[in-house]
């Protein structure tokens, strides 16, 4: 350690890394070494497994969408994430590193929250452990998705409203992250996505790589045979990165990472591997949506939890090496992908998740897919009300 | 460009406590932020000044504040760097890393020098991340200060003390910039850890609101830097108000035994 200490973990590629403040450095080397410990440690793993089987209700189903197949020309196997506890797949995360916290002789857990979805998962875990929680949150994304709101603060959790920036949830995680270098010896920082300084990015993948294991295991048993496809949406990158890592070593196995175009790819968007270029933002370097003097931009898109102008590092890595492709859909899109499935289905899914959905609407597929379906639209109808003619 | 080392220990050597003031690039605006750092000057060591960006996590409502106002008026990062006149004050800049990133580390540092600055100092890029930057600050001239938290280990301080190259900045409390009733009860032992481990002079920063913190943080320190207290002065009552209140601190420094 006597010149300069690089640390060989932590990065994709070229993408990840710990660009933080001096002051959160021991933190996230205590927290790397506990998850070191924790997951290989068989108690762990088991009271792990424990909760995501009788709290979460896994594994969730893999359902054969057949009306919906007949739309878009593909047989489209949906990963239910939206039929587990609190409505989507972020509870994965939230009770592993709320576990982890406990593990590690946190007294309280701070979150940050776009769709309100992070902050209710989190809200839930720590109500489950009983540690005290606050979430921050942009203050747009309190309004539109005010339901969540209410939800945190009937499980216990202050909610604490973000007005600098744009107000979303790239603000949110800024205040996060200056509370926890305020608190950081008694707090920790639940972070939703896989985003954020190392060891973040892996861990959340970790913890979301339930969804990938089942769904890879539930759609050779039903359908025989491995997909030809893999479809998720994209926001930080959490679902999706779940869900792929299940089929990293299949190459056969197209990974689709949908994003969203918002207005459209010239106009606001949230598209930051389409139309982003490398910085740091949040701890790691990954793709952003920035201007030319580096400043981040304000991003846009329907959906507040693809809202967001930074991705997580895995997936900039695996854009860079083309094993995932990354497409986008509108906002519009979204909200016809959102129709069709609760018209060919009777589901109401999340208007992230239908950023997915609207990719295979407007791309017509063959073979087998198997769609992530991240959470469910509860939340939403308010937004999707207000559209109605 | 000065060598900011031998301008610093100069002043130490004669016994002074080092006044080091933070300032906002383009505040209060395009215009008049030229002026403000001459103001601030008069008192000052160095003159840190801030580079604003859309994303300070490690500021406070204060100087997060100043730059957004800045950027609303059009002033980016990279356009602080044209705005600055020549003082005889070295000028530090003071910047998150994106900025730098974006335009490369290496035209970043030509621009820089280009400007009149004389050190960096980048709070979010912490030392395995800085390897490269740092090599190209040194080719440039450039000096390189280094924070140290309450919270770093032993070992760390002494791999983040051995490359410093201007100062070393104590950052006093775990926390964002802004203003506090009083110094931390950290700041001396952050200050002590430093001592152990470089020469060169350590300063101390982060809450340093008043003349009597500065006076505090002195007892073990070689210096200050304020930043909340000043950027809050600058923007409610202007250059004047801040350059007054720095003539106060200045002389509770110089009257330290
Ligand atoms: C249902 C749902 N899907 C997707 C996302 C986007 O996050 P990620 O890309 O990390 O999966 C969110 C985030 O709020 C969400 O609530």
């Amino acid at each position: 350690m006597k010149t300069d200490p690089v640390s060989s973990a932590g990065w994709f590629g070229d993408f990840g890394g710990r660009y933080v403040p001096e002051a959160l450095i021991g933190a996230l080397e205590e927290l790397d070494d506990a998850w070191n410990a924790a997951r290989s440690d068989e108690a762990f793993l088991h009271d792990l497994g424990a909760l995501h089987r009788d709290v979460v209700g896994r594994p969730t189903p893999l359902y054969e969408a057949e009306r919906f197949s007949q739309r878009v020309g593909a047989r489209v196997f949906l990963k239910r994430e939206d039929l587990a506890h609190t409505g989507a797949h972020k509870i994965n995360n939230t009770l592993g590193q709320v576990l982890l916290a406990r593990r590690m002789g946190k007294s309280r857990v701070i979150a940050e929250t776009g769709a309100g979805q992070h902050g209710v998962a989190t809200a839930t875990a720590a109500a489950f452990f009983g540690l005290p929680c606050v979430v921050y949150m942009g203050a747009t994304d309190m309004r539109r998705q005010h339901l969540n709101v209410v939800r945190m603060q009937m499980l216990g959790a202050e909610v604490v409203g973000v007005e600098s920036g744009s107000a979303t949830l790239k603000d949110a995680i800024n205040e996060a992250l200056r509370d926890w270098v305020t608190n950081v010896e008694t707090t920790h920082y639940v972070i939703g996505s896989v985003v954020g300084p190392h060891p973040y990015p892996e861990l959340v993948a970790s913890l979301q790589s339930v969804i990938g294991d089942e769904a890879r295991a539930q759609v050779v048993e039903v359908a025989g045979e491995l997909p030809t496809e893999v479809v998720a949406c994209v926001g930080g990158g959490s679902n999706a990165i779940g869900l792929f890592r299940g089929f990293y070593d299949d190459a056969g196995v197209r990974l689709v990472g949908v994003e969203a175009a918002g207005e459209g790819l010239d106009r606001r968007n949230g598209a930051s591997i389409t139309r982003g270029r490398p910085g740091v933002l949040h701890g790691a370097r990954s793709l952003l949506l920035q201007d030319d003097q580096g400043l981040i931009a304000h991003a846009h898109s329907i959906s507040a939890g693809l809202d967001y102008p930074g991705v997580g590092p895995e997936h900039s890595w695996l854009a860079s090496t083309g094993r995932a492709t990354y497409v986008t859909a509108t906002d519009d899109e979204a909200v016809a992908g959102f129709k069709a499935l609760a018209e060919t289905e009777g589901i109401l899914p999340a208007l992230e998740t239908s950023h997915a959905l609207a990719h295979l609407l407007s791309n017509a597929s063959s073979g087998t897919v198997v769609l992530g379906l991240s959470g469910r639209g509860d939340k939403d109808v308010e937004t999707l009300a207000e559209l109605a003619p | 460009m000065t060598d900011l080392r031998a301008h610093l220990e100069a002043a130490t050597r004669s016994g002074r406590k080092l006044l080091v003031p933070y300032v906002m690039g383009g505040i209060p605006d395009r215009v008049g932020f030229p002026s403000v750092v001459e103001a601030v000057s008069e008192y000052a060591d160095a003159v840190e000044v801030g580079l604003p960006f859309s994303d300070p996590l490690m500021d406070g409502p204060v100087i997060a504040a100043a730059g957004e106002r800045a950027i609303a008026g059009g002033v980016g990062p990279l356009d602080v760097l044209d705005l600055l006149a020549r003082t005889a004050t070295p000028l530090l800049a003071m910047t998150y890393y994106n900025p730098i990133h974006s335009v490369g580390e290496g035209d970043f540092c030509a621009r820089a020098v280009a400007a009149g600055i004389s050190g960096l100092i980048v709070p979010d890029l912490p030392v395995e991340e800085s390897t490269r930057l740092r090599a190209l600050a040194a080719d440039h001239g450039l000096a390189w200060i280094p924070l140290v938290a309450p919270t770093s280990s032993s070992q760390r301080i002494e791999a983040i003390a051995a490359t410093g190259t201007g100062f070393v900045y104590a950052v006093s409390t775990m926390g964002v910039t802004g203003v506090r009733e009083s110094l931390s009860e950290r700041a001396a032992a952050v200050v002590e850890r430093c001592r152990a481990a470089t020469d060169l002079p350590v300063l101390v920063g982060i809450g340093v609101s008043s003349a009597e913190h500065a006076v505090a943080a002195c007892r073990s320190a070689d210096g200050v830097v304020i930043g909340s207290a000043v950027v809050a002065r600058v923007m409610d009552e202007g250059a004047g108000s801040a350059s007054e209140f720095l003539k106060g601190v200045r002389s509770a420094l110089d009257r330290l035994p």
